[in-house]
């Protein structure tokens, strides 16, 4: 078996509310998997199953074809990493990296070893003697890592780790755990709510809503493929572009504009079935200028606002009675009540039957 | 740098000017100093009086200070004042109480900061129901259970023992300090137990490594709270002791009500100020240490 963590028909219950129903997810050894969905979606209590930090109501965890369903955390070969840092603040920050080691009982020499290889990886040997009060966001975060590396175990568990962090650090941060996944090449489970920390990060990414994964795969996939409406909107900023019309005869209808589905990949290969159904399009995919002639299918809009935010620039606009965005270049020059031509190509766009949602 | 243009400002600027002597300031600090005196001058009346002889206080001014020094008052209060057959004053009560106190206050906090930890920490089956049935305890008045108490202690054979009082002091700070440890402990970062957790640690382990050392804010809290509670304590005192070890309170409610002879006023008011003493002095070392824990509890920045 190749995988390293295996959660089987896993179900978790709080009285009459399910918060995780019948999960099932495979997890391979080295892979870096990422649960992203928008808060109570049941990533994080997904996450403390697997630690072991929360009783299930059925179902079974595996790590490295271990059944652990009913091991106390330590005993999983887990390390975790919180939001909130969890660093014990009365101890320094050689003894939070020791803390566990110490409750394992290992020998003094060996953890000694331990402590020094883990903050030479982070980067944390001058901070060892000091407490976390002492210390930056940054640097406490790093530490917290550090607890995780000194245990030495095979699964990593991250908790939002850089929420607490502002702008710039977290980007500083995400580039180091990505990083250091090179380097160890263990597994990791990651949580966030943030879609650029996903996308940056993983191998693969589980989009999950009301407590069950709404797809599974790779950034790639999650973005060029959604499988459906709610994975479609939730990935990518600004969000996608949606356009509700009806197919027929390989045409999508929205108002009085027809856009031809020639280069449309659909998900079932019998090709188009007639029917109501949403355009997707997203603001980056719509062109503009120059590259306009060579889209499949081209419209006049009028520009109701402009947003720069200084690399691009985006321009709200209508097609059809629906509210319509598309990014520019930031050096692009456009103004309010301008005509704008726009052209969009259906193999980039995604279908959505209107009532499952699901994509077409 | 950009140029800023500085020029004269004219009307209201910088900090607001603020008049002391308002009319406003002149009432409120009035009413403030009047109840100030009304709560200091019986202290001031005690501290006076417990320095002067007899002849002296029998003059009748009462707020006049002393005009000859006396310390006799407080050696007679301490080791000499009769407390009906006895003569020893209150050292006797000060080291019963002494031996109450001590063991009461630790032997409570010890039990009630488990039970607060663990009903925040490991929710346990019934964990509620276990809380609100202890909470609900704090409030059947004391005189329902004076009578059965002393049933119980005597079957056990503790009745008018030390450990008698002690048992039933830990028992009666149960509901309080339960709740008080509970909530303390609810408000620290749950990620830190789960760390803790995953790191191994046990119950104890966590408990004591983890969880004690950043509490001293609320340990220090319930030391107050005990030991003014358990030393001020009269009704279980007289109640559950034996003569022989009555606390200091119920020494001094003797010495006071004793009624042969003349009213020693002075030695009265010594007795009274030196049974205060304790709790005055838990108060202000532990108020510093109070502020100090909470500057040391700092978990985020």
């Amino acid at each position: 078996m190749n995988n390293s963590v295996e959660i089987k028909n896993l179900d978790l219950r709080f009285g009459a509310v399910k918060v995780l129903q019948n999960l099932n997810l495979e997890i391979g050894k080295g892979e870096f998997l990422v649960l992203l969905g928008s808060s109570g979606c049941g990533k994080s209590t997904l996450l403390n199953c697997i630690a072991g930090l929360l009783d299930v109501s059925g179902g079974q965890i595996h790590i490295n074809d271990r059944n652990v369903t009913w091991a106390e955390p330590s005993d999983r070969g887990i390390g975790m990493v919180f939001q909130s840092y969890a660093l014990y603040p009365q101890m320094t920050v050689e003894g939070n990296l020791s803390f566990g080691l110490k409750n394992a009982k290992l020998p003094k020499l060996e953890i000694a070893k331990r402590i020094k290889h883990a903050s030479e990886v982070l980067q944390i040997e001058p901070l060892l003697k000091r407490k976390p009060a002492a210390l930056s966001g940054g640097q406490r975060q790093r530490v917290a890592i550090g607890r995780a590396l000194v245990r030495d175990v095979d699964v990593f568990l991250f908790d939002e780790p850089l929420s607490n962090l502002d702008a710039k650090l977290r980007g500083d941060l995400r580039v180091e755990i990505k990083r250091l996944h090179h380097k160890l090449q263990n597994t990791m489970i990651y949580v966030t709510h943030d879609q650029i920390e996903a996308m940056t990060l993983a191998d693969r990414i589980a989009i999950m809503r009301d407590g069950q994964i709404m797809q599974l795969g790779s950034p790639d996939e999650i973005y060029g493929r959604p499988v459906n409406k709610y994975v479609a909107d939730f990935i990518g900023s600004p969000s996608m572009n949606f356009l509700e019309g009806t197919i027929k005869d390989g045409v999508f209808i929205v108002g009085d504009l027809l856009i031809p589905l020639t280069d449309y990949e659909f998900a079932d290969s019998t090709g188009a079935v007639d029917g109501s159904a949403i355009l997707g399009i997203r603001p980056e995919h719509v062109v503009t200028g120059e590259l306009v002639a060579n889209a499949p299918f081209q419209v006049d809009v009028e520009i109701i606002l402009i947003e720069p935010t200084g690399s691009d620039t985006l321009v709200d606009c209508e097609v059809a009675g629906h509210h319509f965005r598309v990014r520019m270049d930031g050096q692009s020059r456009v103004s309010v009540g301008e005509k704008l031509r726009i052209g969009l190509s259906p193999s980039k766009a995604s279908l959505f039957d209107l009532k499952s949602e699901l994509r077409l | 740098m950009i140029d800023t243009t500085s020029s004269a400002l004219t009307g209201p600027q910088g900090p607001k000017p603020r008049k002391v002597f308002s009319r406003r300031n002149i009432f409120l600090y009035g009413t403030l100093i009047l109840i100030m005196i009304y709560y200091a001058l019986p202290l001031y009346v005690m501290i006076v009086t417990s320095l002067k002889g007899m002849p002296e206080i029998r003059l009748g001014n009462v707020f006049s200070p002393p005009l000859e020094v006396t310390f006799e008052p407080w050696v007679k209060a301490w080791s000499q004042a009769c407390t009906g057959l006895t003569c020893n004053g209150l050292s006797t009560g000060f080291w019963n109480s002494v031996q109450i106190t001590i063991p009461s206050v630790f032997l409570s906090i010890a039990i009630a900061s488990v039970n607060g930890y663990a009903l925040a920490n490991w929710k346990f089956k019934g964990a509620d129901a276990f809380f609100t049935i202890l909470i609900f305890g704090a409030f059947i008045p004391y005189q329902v259970m004076l009578y059965p108490i002393v049933i119980m202690l005597r079957e056990i054979g503790l009745y008018g023992s030390l450990g008698g009082l002690v048992l039933v002091h830990t028992i009666f700070g149960m509901p309080i300090l339960t709740l008080l440890f509970r909530n303390y402990f609810s408000s620290l970062p749950e990620e830190l137990f789960k760390a803790a957790r995953v790191d191994g640690a046990g119950f104890w382990g966590i408990y004591f490594r983890i969880m004690v050392p950043m509490s001293l804010p609320i340990f220090t809290v319930a030391v107050i709270l005990q030991v003014t509670g358990i030393w001020n304590d009269f009704l279980f005192g007289v109640i559950y002791t034996s003569p022989d070890n009555y606390p200091m309170t119920v020494s001094l409610n003797n010495i006071v009500n004793s009624t042969q002879g003349v009213k020693e006023y002075n030695v009265n008011m010594a007795a009274t100020i030196i049974t205060g003493l304790v709790p005055l002095t838990i108060y202000f070392v532990s108020g510093r240490l109070f502020v100090r824990g909470i500057a040391a509890g700092a978990v985020k920045g």
